[in-house]
């Protein structure tokens, strides 16, 4: 595998590809032209003949080429923990697993509820050059839950959405005049949806399994109340709320019959959610204690028929980097979250090699999907927009070694899985940053 | 309440508030209000129109140019005229508000000018006094004399009211000055526009008659009134809004933001400002623009004429009952 980053990427065809743009529903076979940082042409007239003019020909035959991933949840360990993760380090996992532009949580230190933060960002994934870095910004204050961060000032600096994080912003009032607030430039909020005084202590779901091994559980209605409480809200202020990584039947039941009155709710999940269970914490493996923790397989059938019928709108890694040292700890006591930029892409695939979206489906929930919710320009093979694109074998088979991850922290929940579909090539900006051995 | 129609086509025995009142009667008032003006501004500007007549000025709440304004329009008129301020901390609410009415009311003043913390209180306190109550502000709901001033300050400025188009921006939500400019100002056949961030716009806002923007340019394009509204220290603390830097920056009146204006906008300010809040000083300071400073000489004015309304309502009741 080599790592570049040509400078000046100048004109080239990738030809012979089967394009996939869940955007316009594009499946053919065909080439994109890119020229300097955009797509110059899509389509079948894109072939191997334009080497005559001089343009660096790819071939791609065999091969799927769609719009680099948007993965829309991911946290940077950067600024304040970059023992666990740096722009640096998250780049090279994100081009890795073709991922092209990462939208960042605002749980830094400092925390991105300051202009100057959002600039810093901004400015720290540029001179990478790896994958785009859109922030989010806080909703409150310092993550607080308190006071109304500034909004509007963050979003004309960059902060492309609004959440607290790890956490939700649990008082009603606040809540409720976010929402108002934010929709007076048109902002969206996008909630971690866990009622944290009926969650705290809990480590993983509650239930049977909880009980076996002895653990505190997070009851699922901790989930569902939230939601439901803050679809509320939103028949309340009118404003457009985003929820993160939903879990469990019931929620995705509220969201269903909230999107069905017309309410601006969209929603996202994670891997994890449709892909394990509560069953992988097996004998207290601590890289599947996650937030919101697995659930029972009720629940992860739930969000695969979600996905199906769209209720659910994107996919996100919800990539969270943990050091060796805060996972190798008792359960209870050790650090929430998984790492997922290098996996995103094949789990998600999942869905399709099962028979659950087509194919094209699959991969709008980690392109054009969030890139419409985050109003980025990216995420859909269209004539002069970004040349963010992922080249990749949809049949190739492989396995997770969490080792050989290029995050910095290896704390997946899927180390050891079998997965079918790999990254070949990631272009960014019209320049190859990753091609695969 | 109609008591009769009274000697100046003002027939209520109180103003407790602008909404109810029809364009006949706040025409009334301001006509009645307008006499005045000149007689301000002369060197000697007695009258002895309320001679022998006494005003309580009863304020529940600070305040300096309202009180004061009131005070000046009373003994300009030739009435007699106390101020009791009373420190809401030391006062019960309820039955207290109403044992210091009944109090008052047995020193037998003519006019009551009320000024309370609470909503709906001046309407509570005049049920229980024999005397006109004028409402000098009650809570979150009116300040009618306010809007009289203003529609007085945009009569003389431009000659009419029916027809303007007139923006009302920020603190919607906690402003009497707002509700009672909104009732004035669409019953007089006004355009009325609110602009604030969605957080200080109260529910329901647009049934009374009002369109509601969100964003400053595009609420004030072809506007010929901009009027703006003080904020609180105490909203800007996160609740409501989350700086002042980004309240100043998307709601804070500067040229830029005045662009789209008719080119002569009026701008109004009920005072006090807040420079660099809600208002830029070069704009507060124009002084072609502004008309801060003469919605506060309009005020006297105004008080004067609803001083001398009333009390005559009072004598011409007084007289049908005898």
């Amino acid at each position: 595998m080599a790592l570049k980053a040509d400078r000046t990427p100048g004109r080239v065809a990738y030809v012979g590809a089967r394009l996939l743009d869940p955007a316009t529903g594009l499946d053919e076979i065909g080439g994109i032209l890119t020229e300097g940082e955009l797509i110059k042409q899509v389509g079948a007239k894109v072939t191997a003949d334009l080497a005559l003019e001089g343009v660096t020909v790819i071939d791609c035959t065999g091969l799927c080429l769609a719009p680099g991933l948007i993965d829309m949840r991911v946290h940077l360990g950067e600024p304040g923990e970059d023992y666990k993760e740096t722009f640096a380090s998250a780049g090279r996992a994100a081009t890795k697993g073709g991922v092209t532009s990462m939208v960042c949580l605002p749980n830094t230190d400092p925390v991105i509820d300051d202009m100057s933060v959002v600039e810093f960002v901004a400015r720290r994934a540029r001179l990478q050059g790896l994958s785009k870095v859109y922030p989010y910004g806080a909703v409150t204050k310092g993550l607080k839950g308190k006071e109304i961060a500034e909004l509007g000032l963050l979003a004309e600096s960059g902060a492309v959405a609004f959440t607290d994080g790890f956490s939700a912003v649990a008082n009603a009032q606040v809540m409720r005049r976010a929402m108002m607030y934010a929709r007076t430039f048109d902002l969206l909020i996008c909630q971690h949806p866990e009622e944290p005084s009926l969650a705290a202590g809990g480590a993983m779901n509650a239930g049977e399994t909880a009980t076996r091994l002895g653990l505190s559980g997070i009851p699922r209605q901790a989930e569902i109340m939230m939601i439901e409480r803050d679809i509320r809200l939103v028949e309340l202020t009118g404003g457009r709320l985003h929820i993160a990584h939903v879990s469990t039947v019931e929620a995705i039941d509220a969201i269903r019959s909230a999107k069905a009155r017309g309410l601006p709710v969209t929603c996202d999940t994670s891997p994890p959610y449709f892909a394990l269970n509560e069953v992988a914490i097996g004998d207290y493996r601590t890289f599947a204690k996650l937030s919101p923790p697995l659930r029972g397989e009720s629940d992860r059938r739930a969000v695969v028929d979600g996905l199906k019928d769209g209720t659910i709108d994107c996919i996100a890694s919800d990539h969270t980097p943990q050091d060796e040292e805060s996972k190798r700890l008792p359960f209870s006591a050790a650090a929430t979250g998984g790492v997922g930029l290098e996996t995103l892409l094949a789990v998600t695939l999942e869905l399709y090699h099962n028979g659950h979206v087509p194919i094209l489906d699959a991969l709008r929930f980690v392109t054009a999907a969030p890139a419409d919710l985050m109003k980025l320009r990216t995420g859909k093979l269209t004539q002069g927009r970004p040349a963010d694109l992922v080249l990749f074998d949809l049949e190739q088979g492989w396995k997770v070694e969490a080792d050989k991850l290029l995050s910095k922290s290896k704390n997946t929940p899927f180390d050891g899985r079998l997965m079918q579909g790999a990254v070949v090539r990631t272009v960014i900006d019209g320049r190859t940053v990753l091609v695969a051995d | 309440m109609n008591d009769g129609i009274g000697p100046f086509g003002f027939p209520h025995k109180h103003l407790l508030g602008i909404e109810g009142l029809n364009p006949i009667e706040i025409t009334a008032l301001l006509d009645r209000a307008e006499s005045y003006v000149e007689q301000n501004r002369q060197a000697d500007k007695k009258k002895a129109v309320l001679s022998g007549r006494t005003i309580i000025n009863l304020f529940f709440e600070d305040s300096t140019r309202t009180r004061t304004s009131f005070e000046l329009a009373g003994k300009r008129l030739g009435g007699d005229v106390i101020n009791m301020s009373v420190a809401t901390s030391s006062v019960k609410k309820g039955e207290t508000l109403i044992d210091t009415a009944m109090t008052l009311n047995a020193m037998h003043p003519d006019v009551l000018v009320v000024r309370h913390p609470e909503s709906g209180s001046v309407k509570l306190l005049s049920e229980k006094v024999n005397c006109a109550v004028i409402n000098a502000g009650d809570g979150q709901h009116e300040h009618p004399t306010q809007a009289l001033l203003d529609a007085l300050t945009i009569r003389r400025r431009v000659g009419k009211i029916q027809g303007l188009r007139i923006a009302i921006c920020g603190d919607i939500l906690h402003s009497r000055v707002a509700r009672s400019n909104i009732h004035l100002l669409t019953t007089m056949g006004a355009r009325v526009r609110l602009i604030a961030p969605r957080t200080l716009i109260p529910t329901g806002v647009e049934h009374m008659g009002v369109e509601v923007f969100y964003d400053m340019r595009e609420g004030l394009q072809d506007c010929d009134i901009v009027m703006m509204l003080r904020l609180q220290k105490e909203r800007m603390d996160g609740n409501y809004l989350p700086s002042v830097r980004e309240y100043f920056h998307f709601f804070g009146l500067d040229y830029e933001k005045l662009e789209g204006a008719k080119p002569n906008a009026l701008i109004m300010h009920p005072g006090p400002m807040n420079r660099g809040v809600e208002i830029d000083s070069e704009v507060a300071d124009d002084f072609g623009r502004s008309a801060i400073h003469e919605q506060v000489e309009m005020g006297v004015a105004v008080r004067m004429a609803a001083l001398e309304i009333l009390t005559a309502n009072l004598e011409e009741q007084q007289q049908r009952n005898l």
